[in-house]
């Protein structure tokens, strides 16, 4: 194994002193600890996937296939092929009810999570703030402190569903405000925000004149009614930029095509830094997204019905073992408190994959105020849901009952 | 979906579906989910329940064949007399009506091709309206009922991610 060393000193150099500081002062990804440590064990029952059970619908994968077999593996245009923005304007149109232009106003990317990074440094200055409700996807603080800007994180609770309340929000607004990151249906707590939900937050939006990234990836994933956009409310149209993608609704997490929609100025300014570090999303992920936009919604009803079930099923088995958890009415999580269990997140979570082998993740790696909370993904097959709910079970009896001995002692 | 339906549609691909899980994905009694079953039974909508078996895992050679049948049909009833008729027989699996060339395709097993070509020769060829048979032994199954017979897939996905 060869070691770099300085040339003069013949010491191994220190490497951490030429990286930048603010990359140094960003924590890894919570979950990366969590991850190497279940990767060890063998026989794990896994509900701490965040990414659909099912394999992209065949049609998709080999409408791919084909165009690869045509020979389309060039460029496309930075902003992404004018057929998948046209798809993609014709659905935001029925699916939110609000009109983008394929020519400007909408900007294919790989995943949203390159749309929140680009919307963040197109937008803030240093030192400007964005509020992030927590727990949340993990990604969006990070990407802001990327940015220099500073991330706020907007504490939602359990008792109120997740959902983000406008006097809570109020209280994290300051001057330098200038984002505000919505994450819903959310990614760990499966909340949603309805409609009144959001118009309770508009004019506070408004009086403090904030930009909205919404994050609706898990749009399609919603179990009581449609998905409403904060977009399509009076006066937020233009102050919201609107992300999804393909990932979570057609079971297409590896092909990583996603897309921004929002404001013509806005979205020239994300498809600056888009030409300069990415070029353009993989030609054969969006030709994969075309097919998925014409001819995918069967199946993807299909697949929302499947967790549906499937979400019904984990529910009754949580609260059937004693863990409390609100009915989670978007993505494919259940969020339960593990009060009962007298630990914290990680500690709980670390114990229940050795004592019995199951993988579920700390609320705390959502944001501090997820711990105490366990973030359950149900695309996961029945039987192995049935299976991992049998085995939290033994592991509660077990650890409840010692800690009402302690409690004795 | 009226309720009959969602139930139908879980237990198409799962019978194995206990009546208590059935209750909690539609939000119903488990009561109301037995006796729709029942009734079902009843209605003969649910016809019964069988396991798809991967014989050949097991080394077990039987064989099956499709048969393609030309026969008359009949005044009055048109092709259901002789389908029935040739339903009957147990080592028959399924018979139905076809569009296109022939008539009836006709599945039937066997422990052997003599026992097949001894079906076709004694039984089903000389029954009145049969006009002629051909004959497709299968040779190797790849999907039966939406089952695929080869390795599942494992899960690939990483075991933690955000």
């Amino acid at each position: 194994m060869s070691v770099i060393r300085g040339r003069i000193s013949g010491q191994p150099m220190d490497m951490n002193r030429y990286l930048s500081k603010v990359v140094q002062s960003i924590p890894p990804s919570g979950i990366r600890k969590f991850f190497d440590l279940v990767a060890q064990n063998e026989g794990v029952i896994s509900l701490g996937v965040g990414e659909p059970d099912f394999a992209t619908p065949w049609h998709v994968t080999e409408q791919a296939c084909y165009s690869l077999e045509q020979g389309e593996t060039m460029y496309t245009s930075n902003q992404g092929l004018p057929e998948l923005r046209e798809e993609i304007a014709l659905y935001q149109k029925r699916h939110i009810g609000v009109e983008y232009s394929p020519a400007n106003q909408i900007l294919v990317t790989i995943g949203v999570s390159e749309a929140v990074d680009l919307a963040i440094r197109a937008l803030v200055e240093p030192g400007d703030e964005v509020l992030v409700p927590e727990p949340s996807y993990v990604s969006y603080s990070p990407e802001a402190t990327l940015a220099y800007a500073n991330p706020v994180p907007v504490p939602t609770y359990d008792a109120d569903q997740y959902r983000l309340r406008p006097d809570v929000l109020e209280k994290c607004i300051s001057p330098r405000s200038k984002i505000l990151v919505l994450p819903y249906p959310c990614n760990p707590t499966g909340g949603i925000m309805d409609r009144e939900d959001l118009q309770a937050l508009v004019d506070l939006i408004i009086k403090n004149d904030l930009i909205v990234l919404s994050d609706e990836i898990y749009s399609e994933l919603t179990y009581y009614g449609q998905h409403v956009s904060i977009a399509s409310l009076p006066g937020m149209r233009d102050r919201t930029i609107v992300m999804n993608g393909f990932s979570k609704s057609f079971a297409m997490t590896g092909w990583r095509v996603g897309y921004a929609c929002g404001h013509p100025d806005l979205i020239a300014a994300m498809n600056k830094i888009h030409q300069y570090t990415i070029m353009c999303a993989p030609i054969m992920g969006q030709k994969a997204a075309i097919e998925a936009l014409r001819h995918g919604e069967e199946e993807m009803h299909r697949m929302v019905d499947s967790y549906n079930y499937r979400r019904k099923i984990i529910l009754s088995g949580l609260t059937s073992i004693g863990l409390e958890c609100f009915e989670p009415r978007g993505a494919f999580y259940c969020f339960p408190s593990i009060a009962i269990s007298g630990m914290n997140s990680e500690e709980f979570c670390e114990k229940l994959l050795l004592e019995e082998n199951v993988a579920v993740v700390p609320g705390n790696a959502f944001g501090s105020n997820g711990d105490g909370f366990i973030r359950c993904c149900y695309a996961a097959s029945i039987a192995n849901i049935e299976q991992a709910i049998e085995r939290m079970g033994r592991f509660l009896n077990r650890h409840t009952y010692e800690e009402s001995l302690n409690l004795e002692a | 979906m009226e309720l009959t339906k969602k139930i139908l549609h879980l237990m198409e691909h799962d019978a194995k579906l206990s009546p208590k899980s059935i209750a909690v994905m539609l939000d119903e009694d488990e009561a109301t989910i037995v006796a729709a079953i029942a009734r079902l039974e009843a209605q003969r909508v649910i016809l019964g329940y069988s396991t798809i078996i991967n014989w050949e895992a097991l080394g077990e050679n039987g064989i099956t064949a499709m048969i393609d049948v030309k026969v008359t049909p009949e005044r009055e009833v048109g092709f259901s007399s002789i389908a029935e008729r040739i339903g009957r027989y147990p080592e028959v699996q399924s018979v139905s009506l076809m569009s296109g060339t022939y008539d009836l395709s006709v599945v039937v097993s066997g422990k052997s091709m003599q026992d097949i070509s001894g079906f076709i020769s004694h039984k089903l060829s000389t029954l009145d309206r049969v006009q002629s048979t051909t004959t497709h032994f299968i040779l190797k199954r790849y999907k039966q009922v939406g089952f695929s017979f080869e390795e599942p897939h494992e899960d690939k996905r990483l075991v933690v991610s955000p």
